[in-house]
Formats: C-alpha cells, sequence, structure tokens
C-alpha cells in the first residue's frame, strides 16, 4: 500500500484505506477523482448571501463516505460558511439564505421541509473554541444522546464509555466524570467536544478548525483521532493548517473568494494542482 | 545635545508641570473629600441604627406581636409578614421576569417588539414605588373593597419584575452565542438550548439579580402603604391585612411612645442587616460568576 500522505511525521498517523481514484495520479483523471466512491454529501450549485452579499459562488462537490475532506483557502473564503450549511448552522441567523442543492444521502437538506434538530442529530459539529458546556463531563456527553434516545442508565454509562474512548479521552477522565467540563485543559475540552459529537451517533462530522486554538501535543492527538474516525464517519475539516489537510486528508477542496477553485485527492492538489491559484496558495506564496 | 535641549525646555514645561501638580493634588482631594463626605453620612446613620437599634434586639423582639402602646411586645407579626410578602412577590415576580428578560436576549433580540419592551422595562427599573402602590390600590383593593396582603405582594412583585428583566437579559447576552451553536449543532430545539445550556452559564448572574429584587423590595414602604396597609395583631390570612417591617417601622417611628421607637429602631436594623446580607450574597455569587470565565 502506498502512503498517502507527503509528510514524514504523518506516519505516526498510520495510513488509511485509499480511494480507487488515488491510484490514477494524472491530472487528466482529477474530474473522476473518488469516482466509485459513494457520496454522502452531494453540493450542486449552492449559493450563499449575508444579508444579500454574496458569501459562496455556485459551489459544486461531494463529500465521500468515510472520507476526510479538507477545506483549504485564505480567510474569507467561505470554507467555514460552507461547513455551516452542511448542517444548516445558518439558520439561527435571520438574513442568510442558501440556494441551490445539499443532498445528504439522497434528499436535499436545503429544503424548508427539513428538520433542522434532525438534521444536526445526523451531522455533528465541532468548533474552532472548545465549547464545552457548564456541567459535568458526564452530562455533556449525555445531553445530546438525551434529546433522542431514552437510555437506562446503564446503557448511558456505556454509550458515555465508548463516546469518550472513540475520542481517546477515557483513559484521562474516568476518574473524574463528575467533574465539570470546562475544568479540563483545551486540548481535553477539544476531545471531549468530539466525544459529545460522535456520542449522538451522527454520520457526517463537520470539524471547523478544530485544532487552531489546541498547542502541538493536543493537535497531534486530535489528528490520530480523526484518522480513526474517518472508518465510520464521512468527515468535513475546514483548516488554516495546510501540513495538517495533507497529513489527514484524502479529498482536499481549495476555496478562494467565495469560489471553489480546486477540488480532488489530497495527493493531487498538493503535489500537482492544475490552477496557478491552488499552487501559489500551497506554496504560501498568499493567503 | 540632550544637555542644552533640557535646558532650554526646563522653564516651561517646569511652570506646565508645576501647574499640573496643583491641578492633580485640587483634584485628588477633591474627590478624596467627597467620598468621605458620602462615607461619613452612611457610616454616621449606620452607626446610629447600631447605637439605637441593638439595645432594642432580644429574644421578644422575634417571639412577641407589636404591642399597644405602653405593652410588652415585640415585632414577630411584621417579621412573618414582611417574609411571606416578599415571598410571594419574589415567587410571582420572578418568573415573570426571568421570561420576559429570556425573550428579550433569545428571542426577540433584534425586534421592534423587543425594543419597545425594553424601554418600557427600563422606565418601570425607575419609577416611584409609591405609584406602584397606587396603581395595585386602583386595580386590586378598590376592587376587592379591602387591603390585604395579596394587593401587597403584588405590588412589590410589580417592582421585582423590571429588575429581574434587566439582569437576565443582561446575563443571557453574557453567555457566548458558540455555547448556544454547540447545542445546536448537537440536534437540540432552542428551547432545550435556552434551558439546559444558556441559563446554566447564566445562573449564578441570574440569582444574584433575584437576590438584588429581594433585597429592593425588602425595605419598600410606600407600595405596601396602600395595600397591605398593616395589622397590629398577628394574621396569616392572605385577603386580610398584613402587618410588615416598613409600615411598622414608619409608623412607630413617628409615634410619641417611647417603647414603640425602640421597637422602630429594632426592626431598622433587622431589615438593614437583612438587606446587608442579601447584597453581601448577591455579590458573592456575582463574583463567582466572573472568576469562572
Amino acid at each position: 500500500m502506498t502512503m498517502t500522505h507527503m509528510d514524514a511525521n504523518s506516519q505516526a498517523h498510520g495510513s488509511h484505506p485509499m480511494p480507487p481514484g488515488m491510484m490514477a495520479g494524472a491530472a487528466a483523471d482529477r474530474a473522476i477523482a473518488g469516482a466509485g466512491l459513494p457520496e454522502k454529501i452531494t453540493v450542486r450549485n449552492l449559493d450563499f448571501f449575508y444579508d444579500g452579499y454574496r458569501a459562496l459562488k455556485s459551489i459544486s462537490l461531494p463529500l465521500y463516505d468515510r472520507q476526510v475532506t479538507a477545506f483549504i483557502g485564505p480567510s474569507g473564503c467561505g470554507k467555514s460558511t460552507l461547513l455551516r450549511i452542511l448542517n444548516r448552522m445558518y439558520d439561527l441567523y435571520p438574513k442568510q439564505v442558501a440556494t441551490g442543492e445539499v443532498m445528504l444521502d439522497g434528499v436535499n437538506i436545503l429544503s424548508p421541509k427539513q428538520d433542522l434538530n434532525l438534521l444536526r442529530a445526523r451531522v455533528g459539529m465541532v468548533f474552532q473554541k472548545p465549547t464545552p458546556f457548564p456541567m459535568s463531563i458526564y452530562d455533556n456527553i449525555a445531553f445530546g444522546v438525551k434529546l433522542y434516545e431514552k437510555l437506562s442508565r446503564a446503557d448511558m454509562d456505556e454509550r458515555v464509555e465508548f463516546s469518550l474512548r472513540r475520542a481517546a479521552l477515557w483513559d484521562e477522565v474516568k476518574d473524574k466524570l463528575r467533574q465539570n467540563g470546562m475544568s479540563l485543559s483545551g486540548g481535553q475540552q477539544q476531545r471531549l467536544c468530539i466525544a459529545r459529537a460522535i456520542a449522538v451517533k451522527p454520520s457526517v462530522l463537520l470539524l471547523d478548525e478544530p485544532t487552531s486554538a489546541l498547542d502541538p501535543i493536543s493537535t497531534a492527538k486530535c489528528e490520530e483521532l480523526i484518522d480513526e474516525l474517518r472508518s465510520d464517519y464521512c468527515i468535513a475539516i475546514v483548516t488554516h493548517n495546510m501540513q495538517q489537510a495533507a497529513r489527514i486528508s484524502n479529498f482536499t477542496a481549495f476555496m478562494y473568494l467565495g469560489e471553489l477553485i480546486e477540488f480532488g485527492n489530497t495527493e493531487e492538489i498538493f503535489t500537482n494542482p492544475t490552477k496557478e491559484k491552488t499552487s501559489e496558495y500551497i506554496t504560501g506564496r498568499f493567503g | 545635545m540632550t544637555m542644552s535641549n533640557s535646558a532650554t525646555l526646563a522653564t516651561p514645561i517646569g511652570g506646565l508641570y508645576h501647574r499640573r501638580r496643583i491641578a492633580n493634588k485640587l483634584a485628588l482631594s477633591l474627590a478624596l473629600g467627597a467620598a468621605g463626605f458620602g462615607l461619613f453620612w452612611l457610616v454616621a446613620i449606620l452607626w446610629t441604627l447600631l447605637y439605637n437599634g441593638l439595645s432594642a434586639i432580644n429574644l421578644s423582639l422575634f417571639t412577641e406581636n407589636t404591642p399597644p402602646p405602653g405593652g410588652e411586645g415585640g415585632l414577630l407579626n411584621a417579621i412573618f409578614g414582611s417574609v411571606v410578602m416578599t415571598a410571594v412577590a419574589t415567587a410571582v415576580g420572578t418568573p415573570v421576569g426571568v421570561m420576559a428578560g429570556t425573550y428579550l436576549a433569545e428571542f426577540g433580540r433584534n425586534t421592534k417588539l423587543a425594543e419597545v419592551v425594553r424601554f418600557i422595562n427600563d422606565v418601570l427599573l425607575s419609577a416611584p414605588s409609591i405609584m406602584v402602590g397606587l396603581f395595585v390600590y386602583e386595580v386590586l383593593v378598590i376592587r376587592m373593597g379591602h387591603f390585604s396582603a395579596w394587593a401587597g405582594a403584588m405590588a412589590l412583585a410589580v417592582l421585582v419584575i423590571p429588575v429581574v428583566v434587566r439582569t437576565t437579559e443582561d446575563m443571557l447576552k453574557l453567555v457566548p452565542n458558540s455555547l448556544r451553536e454547540a447545542a445546536a449543532a448537537l440536534g437540540a430545539p432552542q428551547w432545550k438550548v435556552i434551558t439546559m445550556v444558556a441559563y446554566r452559564a447564566a445562573r449564578n448572574g441570574m440569582i444574584t439579580g433575584m437576590l438584588l429584587a429581594v433585597a429592593r423590595i425588602s425595605g419598600e414602604t410606600a407600595p405596601l402603604l396602600f395595600t397591605a396597609l398593616n395589622n397590629q395583631f398577628w394574621s396569616a390570612d392572605m385577603n386580610a391585612p398584613m402587618a410588615n417591617l416598613p409600615v411598622v417601622i414608619f409608623q412607630y417611628a413617628m409615634s410619641p411612645y417611647e417603647d414603640w421607637r425602640q421597637l422602630a429602631w429594632g426592626g431598622a436594623l433587622l431589615i438593614t442587616v437583612a438587606i446587608l446580607l442579601l447584597n453581601i450574597g448577591a455579590r458573592l455569587l456575582a463574583g463567582l460568576g466572573t472568576t469562572r470565565k
């Protein structure tokens, strides 16, 4: 098996199943990058408006199931905006409108008939800053689960342990589950937030710069975690850190000024980009 | 170079500096004087209260009812009445205030209606309490045909509401939006986000607001004069006039009887200490809230 990573550091994170499309390598095959993989989410002709200002311009791209897709681009290019459309977070605020189609398992989630709470239970999100709720570690995780499931005490204990183990936090907190979640360190808080998102059993995970507020060690732990989670979820991650995108993603989307400039498998984007802008950005000439 | 510079500049800067030092000293002493003047009266009031009130504090103050002139007695019925009416007023006013404050902070942030409600609430916040008393007199006492503890409690509740509305809104606005987004991202409906997450994050501040409201109404006299009136005897009937500390103090302090005036001092000290404790409690809680962030 070929290593998909470019960075030597990434070897620590282990390799991951290679999508068939990645084998081809040639730029000509870019159009069918990921072909054959099941599309979890399909974005078609998506436009987004902040109070009339067009922040996204006809974006179309697929998010493959059980793959990590990274969104890179300079600040203000619309990558976080795009992420916040995928669970319709923007609906919390007035004067924000999305047009086009976002198909999740074949259903257009932009449809006004879409139940937002059910959608968000299926599409989990982790934010840039850790946001533990002001309650115990246990309750932080149980909060989301209780919204949609009636679990017995024992089942809930099991779910909490499952989520914390999955988020690689169990060993650190198993003796203090009753402690306030805000008493944890920043890195632990972020893993708690990931555990919280996993606990409701979503099929998609949206990560909005999940490590930008963390120290290098916590970042490495989170990256390892993402690497492990890829086998079960469709993951979309926004990051400002190009090495991170290269290390952990299978596919990369480069965005600039509200447009999707280039989308393809990560190795291709980083070694052989087809667009001038992409190559300028990844080599650090702007942004 | 620098030497000659400082030499040539010495005179004008020196003069300016000198004037500034004098102005500074003057401003400082004026500020200190003003602070001292204010504190002097506060200390004088507390001292007079302690001096005259301490001797009135004894067991019978808490165990016996208000006496007729010349008789032995205490303030039991008045203390009871104050506690009951304050409790009812808080129980009625707090939920209304919390809900209205929640509307302002969570649902109606940028709506016209919220702006109007906020403005009216601010007016109510500074409305003279005697007008609130007159209002309840018109609305309740006249229709019921008699003074009652219910009317007193309602007048106090009207005073509680604006304080609680204001603090609830302010405290909820301090809760970062990222916390609401995080809860919503798990699929929580808005009311769950508010009750389970936002309230929890704002809890200390909201309790502080409630304590401040209790402190405010527990010393109010004017609204009770027109509503609960007073009662010389023990009464736990909410439909009848009820004794209460502020009105008892008001009546006894102006009476010609030495023992009544003594009781008034005792009551005044009691109320002051209670309010002081409430305020200290509120401060401690508010402090807890800020240091945890």
